[in-house]
């Protein structure tokens, strides 16, 4: 049976939009920006909202899972005679389902759309130069840059990223300073866009990576060089 | 009302029922001594106190009563325990004495204080509180059912109290540490329905109870305090852990620590994981835990990165692994590609939950065709008819089937229909028990199961759409139901639902004599139905009705049943606080509770909620704002 998308859950349960402190934004003066956990609702307040292109781009995905359906216990007044049911209105507490089993279903829409509205790069390879082997990892099993840094770490003992990807997003505004971070890591994480082109990792916010990601590539610091002024271009187009 | 004590009766148990009448107790003395007449979850103590029995000098049967403690000892059935204790008082006496379960059905109809003076050797206490519809938010939040006081009276009464079973109870961290601190034999904890607590309160038992084998938390809320509960157990030891079930608990759990609490924990045996458990990490704990006999699978979904490198685990292997495996449930975020894993068990299980999981017919048939001893099967209704007539072909033992709505509104489509329910009566010939939600149903279909299902003794249809007759015939589904309660002769629990008038309820009057448990929502046409039912069925226990249009003529027909039932609760129906009065001052051991519920509008005097229960005890002395005691 179809589930109907629009009973998407708004207690912002939902994993892949829930932020944690660590989430790491913009470098902007004045540290790392952790971003507050939000937990009522899904437009969750989020550091690099700053850059007013990706506020319209989180905000309209937002707003149609905002005027998704209401929850079902909307309260009604009695009626008095049972007889003539009201038309097509909900009633509290019936069906008897408990609370439990219902917000189940919701959370559960709410992270199959939420996987649905975000494109099927969940799960991408991941090579890196050099390396024999491929890898695939589930983007969705991460929440920042930091982690999947991390991730990619053990996974590929060998190769170091240096401080790349520590500070998760990067600034690609400041060309010495890109500069400088992709002369000093030894691999560089790049990644094949939607677009098709290959594009230094950290250049947007979290999740618009996630969405559009679709393979990881991890190359060497010197070659990924060559990548650095596309990166800065997109950027610049985008503010 | 004692000569019909066989006829009237109480609890699960067909006990004789409470005697709440002075007169009765003088009445009812028996050959040498005076006896009262009391009997299961605590009853009148007869003379002026509890204390003037015990302190009486030895007579002459002293000897006797040792041989009688000797023997009483043996009885397990509370029932039993309950007519024995009416014999006479030294029976009395002695069965107290020898009681280690204690049974409260309803948390209020006597104080802790009493129970606990009368039974003075208990090791296991189960205490139910809130009425069910409360579960349905069809009651204000706070209601009462605090299990404080009585942790709090059997803290100093029952040092060796070895297990705590509670449902629909207010606990908090509070009770819950005082628990750990009070019982050091405490071994079983099991919290179903219950709210007012969170991983804090976990974390002091988890720490405390160092004996503990059962943990279970069962549809329970537990607010996420933020504390890494699991990581209190113990750390160096073997635990005694037999079970620990937290599918219910919504919020991350410390997987590294749950991996280690597992592998220390030899005896485990029943495991539930909550959703926040990944499919990987389901695979880490089965293959340390091989021996598990219940499995609930958490998410069952999206396994981590491999960050290893490793190829996705094993999951069949592991499943093979688990030869004693007959109860598997959780499925919470079911990927439906990783079923196939559970195939090596299928033949095995008795017991299958899949009603958090969205499959539909195809997905569900690669499993259940293996599973040909199912006796449990709970399932969402997006496997659709479809789905059930391939449970109905395979599951030829089934006893127990729940199908739960994935979509719970009115107005949707319906995936099932009586399409369902009549495959399914035609290839479950010894179903007893089974709870069916749809949108659509016919007459037909139900009187078929009535026929083809003679062992049926629990039947819950919930037709969702109110008022909803028969899809093919336009007619009520007064047939329907008046042929389950004519043809299935074990029936003791019923809900109704669809367009019914009186007439179903006539036969549900004459028919359902040994209907205990009734369910009632937007129902019958007048007084007369439920007149029925509390005049023909003399075992009613627990009656709940919602939006119905009965008034104060019908609730004054079952004065003379009152204090043999556990509860009555009307809500939205037509009474009247001065028909609700009456009863009140008829019927002086009955708490009569009018609750008042804002979020209802109406003009009139109409009582939102009625909540009556007898009681030894009179008017609470925690009722909220919102509730009204009347006498």
């Amino acid at each position: 049976m179809e589930v109907s998308r629009k009973m998407a859950n708004m207690l912002g349960t939902d994993r892949d939009l829930n932020f944690k402190e660590t989430e790491l934004c913009l470098g902007l003066p004045g540290g790392g920006g952790s971003c507050e956990p939000e937990t009522a609702k899904p437009t969750g307040k989020r550091g690099f909202s700053e850059t007013v292109d990706l506020k319209l781009i989180l905000q309209s995905k937002e707003e149609s899972m905002k005027n998704a359906s209401k929850e079902n216990n909307q309260l009604l007044p009695c009626t008095k005679d049972p007889a003539k049911p009201p038309a097509k209105a909900q009633v509290v507490g019936w069906p008897p389902v408990r609370s439990c089993r219902k917000n189940m279903m919701t959370q559960k829409n709410t992270s199959e759309e939420g996987k649905k509205a975000n494109g099927s790069a969940a799960l991408v390879k991941v090579c890196m130069d050099g390396a024999p082997y491929l890898r695939k990892v589930d983007l969705k099993m991460y929440k920042s840059y930091q982690e999947l840094s991390d991730a990619l770490a053990k996974m590929f003992s060998s190769f170091t990223m240096g401080n790349y990807g520590a500070q998760g997003m990067i600034d690609f505004m400041n060309e010495s300073k890109l500069m400088d971070l992709l002369n000093s890591s030894e691999y560089v994480p790049t990644y094949e866009d939607k677009d098709g082109d290959w594009m230094l990792v950290g250049d947007v916010p979290w999740e618009m990576f996630v969405e559009s990601c679709k393979r990881l590539r991890l190359m060497k610091g010197s070659e990924a060089i060559g990548l650095a002024p596309r990166a800065m271009e997109k950027c610049k187009n985008r503010s | 009302m004692r000569k019909d004590r066989t006829e009237m009766s109480e609890d699960d148990d067909r006990s004789p029922p409470l005697d709440l009448r002075g007169a009765d107790i003088a009445e009812s003395s028996n050959k040498t001594r005076n006896c009262s007449g009391v009997s299961g979850s605590g009853g009148p103590v007869p003379g002026p106190g509890p204390s003037s029995m015990e302190f009486q000098a030895p007579y002459p049967d002293q000897v006797l009563e040792n041989v009688l403690e000797n023997v009483l000892q043996f009885l397990s059935s509370r029932r039993d325990r309950n007519a024995a204790s009416l014999v006479c008082r030294s029976w009395w006496r002695v069965e107290a004495l020898t009681r280690s379960d204690l049974f409260i059905g309803n948390c209020y109809s006597v104080s802790p204080r009493r129970a606990t003076a009368r039974f003075t050797r208990v090791r296991s206490v189960s205490i139910k509180g809130r009425p069910r519809f409360a579960d349905f938010n069809l009651m204000p939040p706070d209601w009462g059912a605090h299990f404080a006081p009585w942790v709090t009276a059997m803290a100093s009464a029952y040092p060796w109290l070895e297990k705590v079973y509670l449902k629909r109870m207010s606990v908090t961290d509070d009770d819950l540490t005082l628990l750990a601190k009070s019982f050091p034999s405490f071994k079983e904890l099991v919290l179903v329905c219950c709210d007012g607590f969170g991983t804090s309160g976990l974390a002091v038992i988890a720490s405390k109870c160092r004996q503990l084998k059962v943990l279970d938390l069962i549809e329970s809320e537990v607010t996420d305090d933020e504390v890494d509960w699991i990581a209190f157990f113990p750390e160096s030891g073997a635990t005694c852990l037999e079970s620990l079930i937290f599918d219910c608990v919504e919020c991350p759990i410390n997987f590294d620590a749950l991996e280690r609490l597992v592998a220390r924990s030899p005896s485990l045996k029943k495991l539930r994981l909550n959703r926040f458990v990944s499919i990987g990490q389901l695979y880490r704990l089965m293959v340390r835990s091989p021996q598990l006999t219940h499995l609930g699978t958490g998410s069952f979904s999206a396994s981590e990165g491999m960050a290893h490198g490793e190829q996705e685990p094993d999951f069949f292997t592991a499943f093979a692994a688990c030869r004693s495996l007959v109860c598997l449930s959780g499925f919470r975020e079911i990927l439906p590609d990783y079923l196939p894993a559970i195939h090596p068990i299928c033949a095995n299980l008795t017991s299958l939950n899949f009603s958090y999981a969205n499959i539909n017919a195809d997905q569900l048939k690669l499993v259940i065709f293996h599973c040909h001893k199912l006796q449990i099967f709970w399932v969402l209704d997006s496997i659709c008819d479809e789905g059930l007539q391939a449970v109905s072909s395979t599951c030829k033992d089934l006893r127990e089937l729940r199908v739960f709505p994935f979509d719970a509104r009115e107005d949707n489509e319906g995936p099932v229909s009586d399409v369902g329910l009549q495959a399914i009566s035609e290839g479950c010939r010894k179903l007893q028990s089974i709870l069916y939600f749809c949108q659509h149903m016919t007459n037909a279909a139900v009187i078929a199961m009535s026929r083809n299902c003679p062992d049926l003794e629990v039947f819950r249809l919930c037709i969702m759409g109110r008022h909803r007759p028969d899809r093919v015939t336009g007619e009520p589904m007064d047939e329907g139901f008046g042929a389950i309660v004519m043809n299935c002769k074990k029936l003791t629990r019923l809900a109704v639902s669809g367009l019914l008038t009186d007439r179903a309820f006539s036969y549900i009057g004459k028919y359902g004599k040994l209907v205990r448990t009734l369910s009632v929502a937007f129902a019958g046409d007048s007084d007369m139905g439920l007149k029925y039912v509390l005049e023909g069925c003399p075992r009613l226990q627990k009656l709940e009705i919602r939006d119905s249009p009965f008034g104060d003529a019908a609730l004054r027909s079952g004065l003379h049943h009152y204090y043999n039932m556990r509860f009555l609760w009307m809500s939205s129906c037509r009474l009247s606080p001065q028909g609700c009065q009456e009863i009140a001052r008829a019927l002086p051991r009955l708490v009569v509770e009018v609750i008042r519920d804002d979020a209802i509008e109406h003009t009139d005097e109409t009582v939102d909620i009625l909540y009556m229960y007898r009681s030894l005890e009179g008017p609470r002395d925690d009722a909220p704002g919102f509730v009204t005691i009347l006498q």
